[in-house]
Protein backbone atom coordinates (compact mmCIF):
# COMPACT_ATOMS: atom_id res chain seq x y z
CA UNK A 1 0.00 0.00 0.00
CA UNK A 2 1.40 3.45 -0.85
CA UNK A 3 2.77 5.26 2.20
CA UNK A 4 0.67 8.31 1.36
CA UNK A 5 -2.46 6.21 1.91
CA UNK A 6 -1.21 4.95 5.27
CA UNK A 7 -0.44 8.52 6.28
CA UNK A 8 -3.96 9.57 5.33
CA UNK A 9 -5.45 6.65 7.27
CA UNK A 10 -3.50 7.73 10.34
CA UNK A 11 -4.69 11.31 10.02
CA UNK A 12 -8.30 10.11 9.76
CA UNK A 13 -7.96 7.72 12.70
CA UNK A 14 -6.53 10.47 14.93
CA UNK A 15 -9.38 12.77 13.91
CA UNK A 16 -11.88 9.99 14.67
CA UNK A 17 -10.39 9.37 18.12
CA UNK A 18 -10.66 13.06 18.87
CA UNK A 19 -14.20 13.58 17.62
CA UNK A 20 -15.58 10.37 19.10
CA UNK A 21 -13.66 10.09 22.40
CA UNK A 22 -11.89 13.47 22.87
CA UNK A 23 -8.48 11.87 22.94
CA UNK A 24 -6.33 14.27 20.97
CA UNK A 25 -3.22 12.81 19.38
CA UNK A 26 -3.39 15.06 16.35
CA UNK A 27 -0.35 17.05 17.45
CA UNK A 28 1.78 14.12 18.49
CA UNK A 29 5.09 13.68 16.65
CA UNK A 30 3.98 11.72 13.64
CA UNK A 31 6.88 9.30 13.05
CA UNK A 32 6.47 7.59 16.44
CA UNK A 33 2.67 7.55 16.19
CA UNK A 34 2.96 5.88 12.82
CA UNK A 35 5.27 3.17 14.17
CA UNK A 36 2.89 2.46 17.00
CA UNK A 37 -0.24 2.40 14.86
CA UNK A 38 1.35 0.13 12.27
CA UNK A 39 2.40 -2.13 15.13
CA UNK A 40 -1.16 -2.07 16.54
CA UNK A 41 -2.59 -2.87 13.11
CA UNK A 42 -0.26 -5.85 12.66
CA UNK A 43 -0.49 -7.24 16.20
CA UNK A 44 -4.27 -6.84 16.44
CA UNK A 45 -4.53 -8.40 12.97
CA UNK A 46 -6.36 -5.62 11.16
CA UNK A 47 -5.83 -5.53 7.39
CA UNK A 48 -5.60 -1.73 7.41
CA UNK A 49 -5.56 1.20 9.79
CA UNK A 50 -8.93 2.20 8.33
CA UNK A 51 -10.35 -1.14 9.49
CA UNK A 52 -9.00 -0.41 12.94
CA UNK A 53 -10.70 2.99 12.82
CA UNK A 54 -14.01 1.40 11.85
CA UNK A 55 -13.79 -0.92 14.85
CA UNK A 56 -12.83 1.71 17.41
CA UNK A 57 -15.56 4.08 16.24
CA UNK A 58 -18.29 1.49 16.77
CA UNK A 59 -16.84 -0.53 19.63
CA UNK A 60 -15.72 1.53 22.67
CA UNK A 61 -14.13 -1.57 24.22
CA UNK A 62 -11.49 -1.27 21.52
CA UNK A 63 -10.40 2.15 22.79
CA UNK A 64 -8.30 0.99 25.79
CA UNK A 65 -6.37 -1.43 23.62
CA UNK A 66 -5.56 1.28 21.14
CA UNK A 67 -4.67 3.73 23.92
CA UNK A 68 -2.10 1.26 25.18
CA UNK A 69 -0.34 1.41 21.85
CA UNK A 70 -0.61 5.18 21.64
CA UNK A 71 0.37 6.17 25.16
CA UNK A 72 2.03 3.60 27.36
CA UNK A 73 5.67 4.17 28.11
CA UNK A 74 7.65 1.64 30.03
CA UNK A 75 10.06 3.55 32.24
CA UNK A 76 12.40 2.60 35.05
CA UNK A 77 12.46 3.72 38.64
CA UNK A 78 15.17 6.36 39.06
CA UNK A 79 15.77 6.40 35.29
CA UNK A 80 18.80 8.68 34.73
CA UNK A 81 20.02 8.46 38.35
CA UNK A 82 21.97 11.70 38.01
CA UNK A 83 18.65 13.56 37.60
CA UNK A 84 17.44 12.28 40.96
CA UNK A 85 20.82 13.03 42.50
CA UNK A 86 20.53 16.61 41.26
CA UNK A 87 17.03 16.90 42.72
CA UNK A 88 18.32 15.54 46.01
CA UNK A 89 21.38 17.75 46.21
CA UNK A 90 20.26 20.97 44.52
CA UNK A 91 16.47 21.24 44.46
CA UNK A 92 15.25 19.62 47.68
CA UNK A 93 17.36 21.93 49.90
CA UNK A 94 15.28 24.79 48.43
CA UNK A 95 12.01 22.93 48.86
CA UNK A 96 12.84 22.30 52.53
CA UNK A 97 12.18 25.97 53.23
CA UNK A 98 8.45 25.56 52.42
CA UNK A 99 5.94 24.39 55.05
CA UNK A 100 3.93 22.46 52.44
CA UNK A 101 4.74 21.29 48.93
CA UNK A 102 3.04 20.23 45.76
CA UNK A 103 4.73 18.04 43.15
CA UNK A 104 3.29 17.15 39.76
CA UNK A 105 4.41 14.12 37.79
CA UNK A 106 2.92 14.90 34.38
CA UNK A 107 2.55 11.87 32.14
CA UNK A 108 3.10 9.44 35.00
CA UNK A 109 2.35 6.34 32.88
CA UNK A 110 2.67 3.19 34.99
CA UNK A 111 4.08 5.05 37.99
CA UNK A 112 7.80 4.30 38.13
CA UNK A 113 8.67 7.98 38.47
CA UNK A 114 5.94 8.54 41.07
CA UNK A 115 7.40 5.94 43.42
CA UNK A 116 10.93 7.17 42.74
CA UNK A 117 10.00 10.70 43.81
CA UNK A 118 7.99 9.47 46.80
CA UNK A 119 11.02 7.49 48.01
CA UNK A 120 13.35 10.42 47.38
CA UNK A 121 11.10 12.79 49.34
CA UNK A 122 10.78 10.28 52.17
CA UNK A 123 14.54 9.83 52.36
CA UNK A 124 14.99 13.58 52.53
CA UNK A 125 12.31 14.03 55.19
CA UNK A 126 9.89 15.94 52.95
CA UNK A 127 7.29 13.30 52.19
CA UNK A 128 4.86 14.14 54.97
CA UNK A 129 4.48 17.74 53.92
CA UNK A 130 4.16 17.02 50.20
CA UNK A 131 1.15 16.32 48.04
CA UNK A 132 1.96 14.52 44.78
CA UNK A 133 -0.21 14.72 41.68
CA UNK A 134 0.35 11.91 39.20
CA UNK A 135 -1.49 12.52 35.93
CA UNK A 136 -1.90 10.66 32.69
CA UNK A 137 -4.49 10.35 29.95
CA UNK A 138 -4.56 6.55 29.98
CA UNK A 139 -6.90 5.21 32.71
CA UNK A 140 -5.30 1.76 32.65
CA UNK A 141 -1.83 3.24 33.11
CA UNK A 142 -3.15 5.31 36.04
CA UNK A 143 -4.63 2.17 37.61
CA UNK A 144 -1.32 0.35 37.18
CA UNK A 145 0.51 3.30 38.73
CA UNK A 146 -1.85 3.27 41.68
CA UNK A 147 -1.37 -0.48 42.14
CA UNK A 148 2.43 -0.10 42.25
CA UNK A 149 3.21 -3.68 41.24
CA UNK A 150 6.19 -4.40 38.99
CA UNK A 151 7.75 -7.59 37.66
CA UNK A 152 10.52 -8.74 39.94
CA UNK A 153 12.99 -9.00 37.08
CA UNK A 154 12.92 -5.21 36.72
CA UNK A 155 13.89 -4.62 40.36
CA UNK A 156 17.61 -5.22 39.89
CA UNK A 157 17.82 -2.26 37.50
CA UNK A 158 15.60 -0.12 39.76
CA UNK A 159 17.86 -0.92 42.73
CA UNK A 160 21.02 -0.11 40.80
CA UNK A 161 19.53 3.22 39.66
CA UNK A 162 18.36 4.06 43.18
CA UNK A 163 21.84 3.53 44.59
CA UNK A 164 23.41 5.65 41.85
CA UNK A 165 20.94 8.43 42.65
CA UNK A 166 22.47 8.70 46.12
CA UNK A 167 19.71 6.71 47.84
CA UNK A 168 20.02 6.75 51.63
CA UNK A 169 17.99 3.61 52.15
CA UNK A 170 17.61 0.23 50.51
CA UNK A 171 14.99 -0.05 47.81
CA UNK A 172 13.95 -3.37 49.34
CA UNK A 173 12.62 -1.42 52.34
CA UNK A 174 9.79 -0.24 50.08
CA UNK A 175 8.43 -3.38 48.46
CA UNK A 176 7.37 -6.93 49.22
CA UNK A 177 8.33 -9.63 46.77
CA UNK A 178 5.79 -12.32 46.01
CA UNK A 179 5.06 -14.58 43.05
CA UNK A 180 7.59 -12.93 40.77
CA UNK A 181 6.27 -9.46 41.51
CA UNK A 182 7.35 -6.56 43.67
CA UNK A 183 4.45 -4.86 45.44
CA UNK A 184 5.35 -1.35 46.55
CA UNK A 185 4.45 -0.13 50.02
CA UNK A 186 1.06 1.57 50.00
CA UNK A 187 2.22 4.25 52.42
CA UNK A 188 4.29 5.58 49.50
CA UNK A 189 1.06 6.58 47.78
CA UNK A 190 -0.81 7.89 50.80
CA UNK A 191 -0.07 11.40 49.64
CA UNK A 192 -0.39 10.79 45.91
CA UNK A 193 -3.45 11.86 43.92
CA UNK A 194 -3.76 9.87 40.68
CA UNK A 195 -5.75 11.80 38.15
CA UNK A 196 -6.78 11.96 34.53
CA UNK A 197 -5.27 15.07 32.98
CA UNK A 198 -4.29 15.92 29.42
CA UNK A 199 -1.46 18.28 28.58
CA UNK A 200 -3.15 18.72 25.22
CA UNK A 201 -6.62 19.82 26.28
CA UNK A 202 -6.69 20.49 30.05
CA UNK A 203 -5.68 23.53 32.09
CA UNK A 204 -3.78 24.50 35.22
CA UNK A 205 -5.18 22.80 38.33
CA UNK A 206 -2.87 23.69 41.23
CA UNK A 207 0.21 25.69 42.14
CA UNK A 208 3.25 23.41 42.07
CA UNK A 209 6.71 23.65 43.59
CA UNK A 210 8.16 20.96 41.34
CA UNK A 211 6.93 19.54 38.05
CA UNK A 212 8.64 16.50 36.62
CA UNK A 213 7.72 15.71 33.02
CA UNK A 214 10.35 13.55 31.45
CA UNK A 215 10.29 12.00 28.00
CA UNK A 216 6.66 12.94 27.52
CA UNK A 217 7.01 16.03 25.36
CA UNK A 218 9.37 14.30 22.91
CA UNK A 219 6.15 12.74 21.61
CA UNK A 220 4.59 16.14 20.92
CA UNK A 221 5.06 18.38 17.91
CA UNK A 222 6.52 21.82 18.48
CA UNK A 223 3.24 23.78 18.92
CA UNK A 224 1.98 21.19 21.42
CA UNK A 225 5.30 21.28 23.28
CA UNK A 226 4.88 25.02 23.57
CA UNK A 227 1.37 24.61 24.95
CA UNK A 228 2.57 22.13 27.58
CA UNK A 229 5.55 24.25 28.61
CA UNK A 230 3.27 27.30 28.89
CA UNK A 231 0.95 25.24 31.08
CA UNK A 232 3.87 24.22 33.29
CA UNK A 233 5.00 27.83 33.59
CA UNK A 234 1.53 28.90 34.68
CA UNK A 235 1.27 25.96 37.10
CA UNK A 236 4.50 26.70 38.94
CA UNK A 237 4.73 28.65 42.14
CA UNK A 238 7.15 31.54 42.27
CA UNK A 239 10.63 30.14 41.62
CA UNK A 240 9.20 26.64 41.17
CA UNK A 241 11.17 23.91 39.42
CA UNK A 242 10.63 22.02 36.18
CA UNK A 243 12.51 18.80 35.37
CA UNK A 244 12.66 17.43 31.82
CA UNK A 245 14.16 14.33 30.20
CA UNK A 246 17.91 14.20 29.67
CA UNK A 247 17.60 14.89 25.92
CA UNK A 248 14.86 17.48 26.18
CA UNK A 249 15.40 21.21 26.27
CA UNK A 250 13.57 24.51 26.52
CA UNK A 251 16.04 25.98 24.05
CA UNK A 252 13.72 25.82 21.04
CA UNK A 253 10.59 26.76 23.00
CA UNK A 254 8.61 29.98 22.82
CA UNK A 255 8.67 29.99 26.64
CA UNK A 256 12.46 29.66 26.99
CA UNK A 257 12.61 33.15 28.51
CA UNK A 258 10.24 32.15 31.29
CA UNK A 259 12.77 29.81 32.87
CA UNK A 260 16.39 29.82 33.92
CA UNK A 261 18.73 26.83 33.83
CA UNK A 262 18.98 25.63 37.41
CA UNK A 263 20.99 22.43 36.98
CA UNK A 264 21.92 22.74 33.29
CA UNK A 265 23.32 19.24 32.67
CA UNK A 266 20.27 17.62 34.24
CA UNK A 267 17.59 19.68 32.48
CA UNK A 268 16.26 21.13 35.71
CA UNK A 269 14.82 24.60 35.18
CA UNK A 270 13.52 27.24 37.55
CA UNK A 271 10.64 29.56 36.84
CA UNK A 272 12.05 33.01 36.21
CA UNK A 273 10.24 35.91 37.81
CA UNK A 274 9.85 39.12 35.82
CA UNK B 1 20.66 -2.52 -10.05
CA UNK B 2 19.88 -2.28 -13.76
CA UNK B 3 19.48 0.81 -15.89
CA UNK B 4 16.58 2.01 -13.82
CA UNK B 5 15.06 5.45 -14.23
CA UNK B 6 17.37 8.15 -12.95
CA UNK B 7 16.79 8.76 -9.27
CA UNK B 8 16.35 12.23 -7.83
CA UNK B 9 19.38 13.72 -6.07
CA UNK B 10 20.13 12.14 -2.73
CA UNK B 11 18.91 14.22 0.22
CA UNK B 12 20.16 12.20 3.18
CA UNK B 13 22.33 9.27 4.24
CA UNK B 14 21.52 6.90 7.10
CA UNK B 15 24.12 4.57 8.58
CA UNK B 16 23.71 1.73 11.06
CA UNK B 17 26.51 -0.11 12.81
CA UNK B 18 27.02 -2.32 15.82
CA UNK B 19 29.98 -4.50 16.89
CA UNK B 20 33.07 -3.09 15.18
CA UNK B 21 31.35 0.23 14.51
CA UNK B 22 34.09 2.50 15.81
CA UNK B 23 36.75 1.36 13.35
CA UNK B 24 34.32 1.38 10.42
CA UNK B 25 33.04 4.88 11.17
CA UNK B 26 36.57 6.15 11.75
CA UNK B 27 37.29 5.15 8.15
CA UNK B 28 34.10 6.43 6.54
CA UNK B 29 33.21 9.68 8.25
CA UNK B 30 36.63 11.42 8.29
CA UNK B 31 36.84 10.66 4.53
CA UNK B 32 33.86 12.89 3.77
CA UNK B 33 35.00 16.21 2.29
CA UNK B 34 34.28 19.57 3.86
CA UNK B 35 32.05 20.30 0.84
CA UNK B 36 29.80 17.32 1.66
CA UNK B 37 26.31 18.79 1.50
CA UNK B 38 24.06 16.06 2.87
CA UNK B 39 22.90 15.28 6.39
CA UNK B 40 24.20 11.95 7.72
CA UNK B 41 22.24 10.13 10.44
CA UNK B 42 23.95 7.40 12.41
CA UNK B 43 22.72 4.75 14.81
CA UNK B 44 25.41 2.86 16.69
CA UNK B 45 24.58 0.31 19.35
CA UNK B 46 26.28 1.46 22.53
CA UNK B 47 25.57 0.30 26.06
CA UNK B 48 22.93 2.51 27.71
CA UNK B 49 24.21 4.57 30.66
CA UNK B 50 27.26 5.49 28.62
CA UNK B 51 27.67 8.82 26.96
CA UNK B 52 28.40 8.67 23.32
CA UNK B 53 32.19 9.00 23.42
CA UNK B 54 32.19 8.24 19.73
CA UNK B 55 30.77 11.70 19.03
CA UNK B 56 33.68 13.53 20.63
CA UNK B 57 36.18 11.14 19.08
CA UNK B 58 34.78 11.78 15.59
CA UNK B 59 34.40 15.52 16.13
CA UNK B 60 38.16 15.72 16.34
CA UNK B 61 38.70 13.70 13.17
CA UNK B 62 35.97 14.86 10.78
CA UNK B 63 35.73 17.86 8.51
CA UNK B 64 31.97 17.85 8.98
CA UNK B 65 30.10 18.89 12.10
CA UNK B 66 29.48 15.82 14.27
CA UNK B 67 26.87 16.02 17.03
CA UNK B 68 24.34 14.12 19.07
CA UNK B 69 20.87 14.58 17.61
CA UNK B 70 18.42 16.72 19.56
CA UNK B 71 14.65 16.48 19.65
CA UNK B 72 12.93 18.65 16.97
CA UNK B 73 16.26 19.71 15.51
CA UNK B 74 16.12 20.51 11.78
CA UNK B 75 18.32 18.37 9.54
CA UNK B 76 21.25 20.33 8.17
CA UNK B 77 23.55 19.34 5.31
CA UNK B 78 27.20 18.66 6.05
CA UNK B 79 26.33 17.49 9.55
CA UNK B 80 26.56 14.04 11.12
CA UNK B 81 23.82 13.37 13.68
CA UNK B 82 24.24 10.49 16.13
CA UNK B 83 21.30 8.93 17.94
CA UNK B 84 21.59 9.65 21.69
CA UNK B 85 22.23 6.51 23.73
CA UNK B 86 19.07 4.88 25.11
CA UNK B 87 16.78 6.79 22.70
CA UNK B 88 15.49 5.91 19.26
CA UNK B 89 16.16 8.48 16.55
CA UNK B 90 13.50 9.16 13.92
CA UNK B 91 13.08 11.54 11.00
CA UNK B 92 9.80 13.41 10.58
CA UNK B 93 8.47 14.05 7.10
CA UNK B 94 9.04 17.79 7.59
CA UNK B 95 12.79 17.14 7.81
CA UNK B 96 13.16 17.54 11.57
CA UNK B 97 14.49 14.94 13.98
CA UNK B 98 12.59 13.23 16.77
CA UNK B 99 13.68 10.97 19.61
CA UNK B 100 11.65 8.41 21.51
CA UNK B 101 11.87 6.13 24.52
CA UNK B 102 9.65 3.51 22.91
CA UNK B 103 10.63 0.00 23.80
CA UNK B 104 13.81 -1.45 22.31
CA UNK B 105 13.54 -2.94 18.82
CA UNK B 106 15.75 -5.99 18.16
CA UNK B 107 16.85 -5.56 21.79
CA UNK B 108 18.31 -2.23 20.73
CA UNK B 109 17.64 1.38 21.63
CA UNK B 110 18.57 3.18 19.51
CA UNK B 111 17.51 0.80 16.78
CA UNK B 112 18.74 0.97 13.19
CA UNK B 113 15.35 -0.25 11.92
CA UNK B 114 13.52 2.62 13.62
CA UNK B 115 15.80 5.25 12.04
CA UNK B 116 15.84 3.66 8.58
CA UNK B 117 12.08 3.10 8.40
CA UNK B 118 11.24 6.65 9.39
CA UNK B 119 13.91 8.06 7.06
CA UNK B 120 12.60 5.92 4.19
CA UNK B 121 9.21 7.46 4.85
CA UNK B 122 10.57 10.97 4.90
CA UNK B 123 12.98 10.77 1.95
CA UNK B 124 11.78 7.89 -0.25
CA UNK B 125 13.99 7.58 -3.34
CA UNK B 126 16.27 10.35 -2.16
CA UNK B 127 17.77 8.26 0.66
CA UNK B 128 20.93 6.17 0.87
CA UNK B 129 20.94 3.53 3.61
CA UNK B 130 24.17 1.88 4.73
CA UNK B 131 24.37 -1.19 6.97
CA UNK B 132 27.82 -1.85 8.42
CA UNK B 133 29.41 -4.43 10.69
CA UNK B 134 27.42 -5.94 13.56
CA UNK B 135 26.63 -9.13 15.42
CA UNK B 136 22.82 -8.94 15.35
CA UNK B 137 19.99 -8.46 12.84
CA UNK B 138 19.05 -4.85 13.44
CA UNK B 139 18.94 -2.84 10.22
CA UNK B 140 17.68 -5.65 7.98
CA UNK B 141 14.03 -4.59 8.09
CA UNK B 142 15.09 -0.95 7.94
CA UNK B 143 17.17 -1.43 4.81
CA UNK B 144 14.26 -3.31 3.27
CA UNK B 145 12.10 -0.25 3.92
CA UNK B 146 14.72 1.93 2.23
CA UNK B 147 14.72 -0.18 -0.96
CA UNK B 148 10.93 -0.52 -0.95
CA UNK B 149 10.64 3.26 -0.86
CA UNK B 150 12.96 3.42 -3.88
CA UNK B 151 16.08 4.45 -2.01
CA UNK B 152 19.61 3.12 -2.44
CA UNK B 153 20.85 0.29 -0.20
CA UNK B 154 24.49 -0.39 0.59
CA UNK B 155 25.85 -3.18 2.77
CA UNK B 156 29.38 -3.62 4.00
CA UNK B 157 31.01 -6.67 2.41
CA UNK B 158 30.45 -9.40 5.02
CA UNK B 159 33.76 -11.05 4.05
CA UNK B 160 35.66 -8.03 5.27
CA UNK B 161 33.39 -6.85 8.07
CA UNK B 162 34.46 -7.04 11.71
CA UNK B 163 31.19 -8.91 12.42
CA UNK B 164 29.32 -10.40 9.49
CA UNK B 165 25.91 -11.22 10.98
CA UNK B 166 24.36 -7.81 10.48
CA UNK B 167 25.54 -7.33 6.86
CA UNK B 168 24.41 -10.87 6.03
CA UNK B 169 20.95 -10.30 7.53
CA UNK B 170 20.64 -7.02 5.63
CA UNK B 171 21.63 -8.71 2.35
CA UNK B 172 19.16 -11.48 2.91
CA UNK B 173 16.38 -8.93 3.38
CA UNK B 174 17.58 -6.69 0.52
CA UNK B 175 19.36 -8.84 -2.11
CA UNK B 176 19.48 -5.86 -4.46
CA UNK B 177 21.75 -3.91 -2.10
CA UNK B 178 25.20 -2.96 -3.36
CA UNK B 179 28.00 -4.78 -1.52
CA UNK B 180 31.05 -2.62 -0.83
CA UNK B 181 34.14 -2.57 1.33
CA UNK B 182 34.49 0.18 3.90
CA UNK B 183 36.88 2.09 1.62
CA UNK B 184 34.48 1.82 -1.31
CA UNK B 185 31.62 3.06 0.87
CA UNK B 186 33.75 6.03 1.93
CA UNK B 187 34.53 7.04 -1.64
CA UNK B 188 30.97 6.40 -2.86
CA UNK B 189 29.51 8.64 -0.15
CA UNK B 190 32.16 11.30 -0.78
CA UNK B 191 31.21 11.39 -4.46
CA UNK B 192 27.54 11.79 -3.55
CA UNK B 193 28.12 14.82 -1.51
CA UNK B 194 30.27 16.66 -4.03
CA UNK B 195 28.53 15.99 -7.34
CA UNK B 196 25.38 17.84 -6.37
Amino acid sequence: MPEAVVDLEIQLLLEALYQRYHYDFRHYARASIKRRLVQARDQLAFPTISAMQDRVLHDPSMLPRLLDYLTVQVSEMFRDPSYFRALRESVLPHLKTYPSLKVWIAGSSTGEEVYSLAILFREEGLYDRTLFYATDINPEALAAAEAGVYPLDRIRKFTENHQKSGGRSSLSDYYTAAYGRAVFDKTLRERVVFSDHSLVTDAVFAEMHLISCRNVMIYFDRPLQDRAIGLFHDSLARKGFLGLGSKESLRFSAHAGGFSDFVPGEKIYQRREP
Amino acid sequence: MSAAPVKPPVKAVVIGASAGAVQALLTILPALPASFALPVLVVVHVPPDRDNVLVSLLQAKCRLTVKEAEDKEPLVGGTVFFAPSDYHLLVETDGTLAISTDEPVNYSRPSIDVLFESAADAFGEALVGVVLTGANHDGAAGLRAVTQAGGTAIVEDPNFAHSRAMPLAALEASPEAAIMTIDAIASYLSSLGTTR
